[in-house]
C-alpha cells in the first residue's frame, strides 16, 4: 500500500461571501496520477491554489507527507516538495527563459541549479534554444513548457498541474500529455486538473468529479471514462 | 548657458537618485510611496545630527543616516503598507500621504521649523574650473561632481543588482506576479522589505547630497524634491531604472533653464507641463516599456 502523499479533508474555501469549495475531501498516494475534472467554475483551481497555500481555507485539513499545511505560507510549502504549475501559465514575462527556471529553484542550493536546468533543457529542447529570450516573446506552447519546466525546478514529489493543455493546438496537447506520463514514469506523483477530461481520465489512476464546489463522483480513471453521467456531462455523450 | 546646463545636471542627479528610489519601490511593490521625499528629509537630519551635534566624521555620519533611513523604510512598510497589501491603490496612496505628513510633523516636533544650516559633506574633492583664464570661467563645484558620480554609480549598481543577483531577479519576479513568485518559494514580504530598505537607503544619500547643495534643512525640505523626483520617474517611465536616471537629469536641466530664461516663479509649472506633454505623446514615459502579453 503506497503512502498517502496529500490528504485533504472537509475543506471549505470562501471568496468573501462566495462559498467556492464546500467540504471536499480527496487524497493522492505516492506514485499516482490523480485528476480533478469538472465544469468551468466548479472549483478546481480554487482547490489546487488552496493546497499550494495561495488561498487560505475557511476550515478543513490539508496534510502533505503527514504534516499539516494549514497556516504554512506558500513559499515554504514548495520546500516541502510540492509544486503547482498554475492555470494560465503565469511565467514571468519580463524574465528570460533561464531566469524563469532559476526562479523555480529559488529554495534550492545554488550549486544544484545548473544540473536541474540541464535536466529541464533535455525535457524541453525548445527552451534550451531560447534560453536568453524573455518569456513574453515565447509562443503559448513554449510558455506552457516553460511553466512546467519551472515547476520541475523545485524537484517536487507532488506536481500539481492546472489545465496544462489550455489553448494549445491538438499536437501540442498530445505532447504535453506525453511529458506528464514521462514525469510520472520517472517517479513524480501527479495531481492534474484538466478541461480535456477524456485525455485526463485516460492517463489517471483515479479521478474526482467536482461540481459547484462538491465532489459528486470518484473512481478509477477507466471507471469514470465509462460512467454514463460522466460521459454525458464531460465527454460529450 | 553651460553654467545652467551644469547646475541642471547637478540638480537632476539628485532628482535621479530620489527617482531611483521611487521607481524601485513602484516597480517591485507597485505602490507610490509618497513618503519617500520625507525619508530624504529624515536622512538629512540624521546626517546633520551625527555630523554637527555628535561631531562624527562625515563618512560615519552618512552611514548612520543611511542606516536610520533603511530602518525607517522597513518600519514604514511593515506598519503602514503591508496591512494594505490587498487594499485598493487609492487606500494605499492616501496612507502614503498620511505617512508623509506624519514624518513632517514628527520632524517639526523634534527639530522645530527653524532651518538648520547643513554643512557641506561632499566637498572632499577639488572643483574643476573650465575655460581657465579666458574671462568666462566656469567652475564645476566639488558637490556637483560628487553628486553626478554618485548618481551614475547608484544607477549602475542597481542595474547589476536587479539583473544579476538572485534576490534582484526575485524582485522582478515579485513585481510581475506575487502569487507565482510565492509558488517558486520566494518570500514576497521579505523581498518587498528589501526593496524598501534599498529605496530608503538611497533616500539618505539623496538627503545628504541635496542638503549639501542647498544647505537649509527644514521639515519640509524633502517634499518638493520628492514630488519633482516622482515626476522625473514618471517622465522616464516609472519602474525603469535608466528611465529614472534620464527623467531626473532632464527635469533638473529643464528646471534650471526655465528659471534662467522664463521665470523663477514659473519654473515648476514648466516642469510639470513638460511631464504632461511627454505623457500625452508616450503614456508609458520616455523609457517605459509596454508589457507584452500572450494569452
Ligand atoms: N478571486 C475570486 N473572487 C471571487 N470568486 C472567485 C474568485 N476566483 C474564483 N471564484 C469563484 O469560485 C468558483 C470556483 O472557481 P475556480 O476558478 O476554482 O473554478 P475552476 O473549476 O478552476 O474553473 P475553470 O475550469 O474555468 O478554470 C467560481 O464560481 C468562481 O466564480
Ligand atoms: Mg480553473
Amino acid at each position: 500500500m503506497a503512502e498517502t502523499l496529500l490528504k485533504v479533508s472537509d475543506l471549505n474555501v470562501y471568496y468573501g461571501s462566495i462559498h467556492a469549495i464546500k467540504g471536499i475531501s480527496f487524497e493522492v498516494k505516492e506514485g499516482e496520477i490523480v485528476t480533478l475534472i469538472g465544469a468551468n467554475g466548479a472549483g478546481k483551481s480554487t482547490s489546487l491554489n488552496t493546497v499550494a497555500g495561495l488561498l487560505k481555507p475557511g476550515s478543513g485539513q490539508i496534510e502533505f507527507c503527514g504534516k499539516s499545511l494549514i497556516g504554512v505560507p506558500a513559499h515554504k510549502i514548495v520546500k516541502q516538495g510540492m509544486a503547482l504549475c498554475p492555470e494560465g501559465r503565469r511565467v514571468f514575462l519580463q524574465l528570460s527563459v533561464k531566469e524563469n527556471l532559476e526562479m523555480g529553484a529559488y529554495s534550492r542550493p545554488d550549486s544544484e541549479v545548473n544540473d536541474s536546468i540541464n535536466m529541464v533543457y533535455d525535457l524541453f529542447p525548445r527552451l534550451k534554444e531560447r534560453y536568453k529570450q524573455v518569456a513574453g516573446t515565447l509562443s503559448g506552447g513554449e510558455q506552457q513548457m516553460l511553466a512546467m519546466g519551472r515547476a520541475l525546478m523545485s524537484k517536487p514529489r507532488l506536481m500539481m498541474l492546472d489545465e496544462p493543455s489550455m489553448g494549445l493546438a491538438p499536437i501540442l496537447v498530445d505532447q504535453i500529455f506525453d511529458i506528464i506520463k514521462n514525469l510520472h514514469a520517472a517517479g513524480t506523483t501527479i495531481l492534474l486538473v484538466e478541461q480535456n477530461a477524456r485525455k485526463a481520465l485516460a492517463i489517471a489512476d483515479r479521478a474526482y468529479v467536482l461540481e459547484t464546489g462538491r465532489i459528486v463522483n470518484t473512481g478509477t480513471g477507466s471507471d469514470l471514462l465509462h460512467d454514463d453521467s460522466v460521459r454525458k456531462a464531460y465527454l460529450g455523450g | 548657458m553651460l553654467n545652467y546646463l551644469i547646475s541642471g545636471i547637478s540638480l537632476g542627479s539628485v532628482y535621479a537618485i530620489i527617482a531611483l528610489g521611487y521607481t524601485m519601490v513602484y516597480g517591485i511593490a507597485k505602490m507610490l510611496n509618497f513618503a519617500h521625499g520625507d525619508v530624504i528629509m529624515v536622512g538629512g537630519y540624521a546626517a546633520f545630527c551625527a555630523g554637527t551635534y555628535l561631531g562624527w566624521p562625515v563618512p560615519l555620519a552618512i552611514l548612520f543616516s543611511m542606516m536610520i533611513c533603511t530602518i525607517l523604510g522597513i518600519v514604514i512598510e511593515k506598519l503602514a503598507y503591508k496591512p494594505l497589501r490587498s487594499a485598493t491603490s487609492l487606500a494605499v496612496l492616501i496612507t502614503a500621504i498620511g505617512v508623509s505628513y506624519f514624518l513632517q510633523n514628527i520632524a517639526l516636533l523634534i527639530w522645530t521649523s527653524n532651518p538648520k544650516a547643513f554643512p557641506n559633506m561632499v566637498n572632499f574633492i577639488p572643483s574643476i574650473v573650465l575655460n581657465k583664464g579666458t574671462g568666462s570661467e566656469i567652475t564645476i563645484s566639488s558637490t556637483t561632481i560628487v553628486t553626478i558620480i554618485a548618481s551614475i554609480l547608484i544607477m549602475v549598481a542597481l542595474t547589476l543588482f536587479t539583473g544579476k543577483t538572485k534576490i534582484g531577479k526575485a524582485m522582478r519576479a515579485v513585481s510581475e506576479d506575487k502569487g507565482a513568485a510565492q509558488l517558486m518559494g520566494i518570500n514576497v514580504n521579505a523581498t518587498i522589505s528589501v526593496t524598501f530598505a534599498i529605496g530608503s537607503g538611497l533616500a539618505a544619500i539623496a538627503g545628504v547630497l541635496l542638503c549639501s547643495a542647498y544647505p537649509t534643512l527644514m521639515p519640509t525640505t524633502g517634499s518638493m524634491p520628492g514630488i519633482k523626483a516622482f515626476t522625473a520617474a514618471v517622465l522616464g517611465g516609472i519602474g525603469s531604472i535608466p528611465g529614472a536616471m534620464l527623467g531626473g537629469i532632464l527635469l533638473g536641466i529643464l528646471e534650471k533653464f526655465a528659471q534662467a530664461y522664463i521665470s523663477t516663479q514659473l519654473s515648476d509649472a514648466v516642469v510639470f507641463a513638460a511631464l504632461i506633454v511627454v505623457l500625452l505623446v508616450k503614456p508609458t514615459g520616455l523609457l517605459g516599456k509596454k508589457v507584452m502579453e500572450k494569452v
